[in-house]
């Protein structure tokens, strides 16, 4: 494995008026390993998956893509270089069927004239629809794929969403929220698909609140509060970090807490 | 065949050329309010090639359809520059553009129009509908086609997957600009004469929408459009001067009705055969 990070922040800094939601953030992504980002709300965290996915332009700093720069670059050339991501509020094209939904992730692994002007539709064994319906089975979504997504349960279109941001085969997967409006069985199933998708290289960057899949996902986590980074380490001794603590429940009683428990 | 009903199937097929100029932009989240204009401007160039030019009528058609192609991808950059309603009225200026500069330049005609020495008959117009026809379903087919509609769902998380979101517009707006034109071209040689006038923004209205009203989900919404939009009014004959109003209202009704056209998706995989006939061959996605 590389020792190389493949996904670097540094200094980068993000204002919306006076206010810095992303304050000189620096850290680093471990290659083929699954990083958790976490905070309270508000504290910067989708603001920082829009810098890295280039929704937003940075102000300053830099990020670094398996030691590239990408800041500069526009988002769909960020996913050629091998970033992909998904959505805190779901985002599948509403009048496209599961299939289509999944295949649209495959748009960078095949746009040359010839992949592009070929009758993808009307072409029911083509390697591509195979390998989405592999995908698709693979996560468990256990649907008819030419069916609508919408009117699927949330937790299926959830799902779907995870899988077509893998279909590019990406080297760095940051996923938004993915367990969030999960049943416990479906979050479950969501962390042992994600561990069995680390392919050769896969890292992942994962928002997410719920703490016990962050703590089963996820052997790395960074915590974010107000737009500042404030603890970057492993994932088990997150919850005895003080300032993640103030973070979370506020000074005072995290002063009075730490005090009983020293005494 | 009786000359109403030829005359009828021969604006029906220009038309329906037309509508699916109109339809390949729309499909990618693009209103182009100026289709009269791309019309006007095939119609001349065959016009003016033909009689003036004294080229063949084939070549004629070809350079017809390239030029609209090309006046389509270069009005692309400022017309794409903006968005929803503002994009609506570039277009329409673009159209009342177009027709103002054919109306007032001497070389085509001004108000006096053209006469084209050329006649096609019904048989061509029928050929070339059933071809863009199909063209635009195999279009709609192709990984080009899925992102026209990922980009009409989701235009920001389209970005993100990846998809070049101004180059598929721009092809969108060539390709939509090579229909029009040859609807223009083929019109100009039916009916043997062409003014400025008829290229009218009220033009660009009607066919706008064929396209909305059939539906910009699928191929099939131009043809439902076109269909409904051509066959009603004559349907309506009987009821005299009332029947602007009577297909006003219907109009009215289908938008309350069918808010996303005619044809929308859903509805084409209810009727789809696999569906219809193989359902047990799904396996197990419709064993519950």
């Amino acid at each position: 494995m590389p020792d190389r990070p493949a996904l670097q922040l540094d200094g980068v800094t993000k204002r919306f008026g006076g206010l810095a939601v992303s304050d000189n953030i620096s850290f680093e992504v471990p290659s083929g390993a699954r990083t958790a980002l976490i905070g309270p709300n508000g504290a910067g965290k989708t603001t920082l998956f829009n810098l890295v996915s280039g929704v937003y332009k940075v102000d300053g700093g830099r990020i670094l893509l398996d030691g590239e720069a990408i800041h500069q670059l526009p988002p769909r050339r960020r996913v050629r270089a091998g970033l992909s991501r998904s959505f805190q509020n779901i985002r599948l094209m509403p009048h496209l069927s599961v299939i289509e939904n999944i295949m649209l992730g495959q748009l960078t692994l095949a746009s040359g004239p010839r992949s592009l002007l070929a009758p993808l539709a009307w072409q029911r064994r083509s390697q591509w629809r195979l390998q989405a319906e592999t995908s698709m089975r693979s996560a468990g979504i256990d649907v008819d794929p030419d069916a609508s997504v919408n009117g699927l349960p949330y937790g299926v279109r959830k799902k779907i969403e995870v899988v077509r941001a893998l279909m590019s085969r990406p080297r760095l997967l940051m996923l938004d929220e993915p367990a969030a409006g999960l049943n416990p069985r479906e979050t479950a199933e969501l962390s042992a698909f994600l561990k069995s998708v680390a392919w050769d290289g896969l890292t992942m960057l994962v928002v997410e609140h719920d703490m016990s899949f962050v703590h089963d996902l996820c052997e790395h986590t960074v915590v974010l509060n107000f737009g500042r980074l404030i603890y970057d380490g492993p994932t088990r001794s997150v919850q005895d970090d003080a300032e993640v603590r103030a973070a979370y429940l506020g000074n005072r009683r995290v002063a009075s807490n730490g005090g009983e428990r020293a005494a | 065949m009786s000359g109403y009903l030829a005359g009828t199937t021969a604006i029906l097929c220009i038309n329906l050329i037309f509508a699916y100029g109109i339809f390949v932009t729309a499909a990618s989240g693009q209103i182009n309010l100026g289709g009269a204009g791309f019309q006007a401007i095939g119609g001349y160039a065959t016009g003016w090639l033909t009689s003036e030019a004294q080229w063949p009528m084939g070549l004629s058609i070809v350079a017809a359809v390239a030029i609209t192609a090309l006046v389509g991808f270069l009005i692309s950059f400022p017309v794409l520059r903006t968005r929803g309603v503002y994009m609506v009225l570039a277009t329409f200026a673009f159209g009342e553009v177009v027709a103002g500069f054919l109306l007032h330049t001497d070389t085509f005609g001004g108000a006096m129009g053209m006469v084209v020495p050329f006649h096609i008959g019904l048989g061509i117009l029928v050929l070339s509908a059933l071809v863009v026809t199909l063209l635009t379903f195999y279009l709609m087919a192709t990984r080009l086609g899925l992102t026209m509609r990922a980009i009409n769902d989701d235009e920001d998380a389209s970005v993100v997957m990846g998809v070049n979101v101004r180059a598929v517009q721009v092809a969108a707006f060539t390709i939509g600009g090579a229909f029009t034109g040859l609807s223009g071209a083929l019109y100009a040689l039916n009916f043997g004469f062409i003014e400025a006038q008829y290229f009218n923004s009220l033009l660009s209205i009607y066919v706008l929408l064929f396209v909305l009203i059939g539906g910009v989900q699928t191929a099939w919404g131009p043809l439902a459009g076109s269909l409904f939009f051509t066959l009603l009014p004559e349907l309506f004959r009987v009821g005299g001067s009332w029947r602007y109003l009577i297909f006003g209202v219907v109009i009215v009704v289908m938008m309350m009705l069918r808010p996303e056209g005619i044809v929308t998706r859903s509805m084409i995989r209810r009727l789809s055969p696999r569906r219809l006939f193989a359902r047990p061959a799904l396996g197990s996605a419709d064993a519950r």
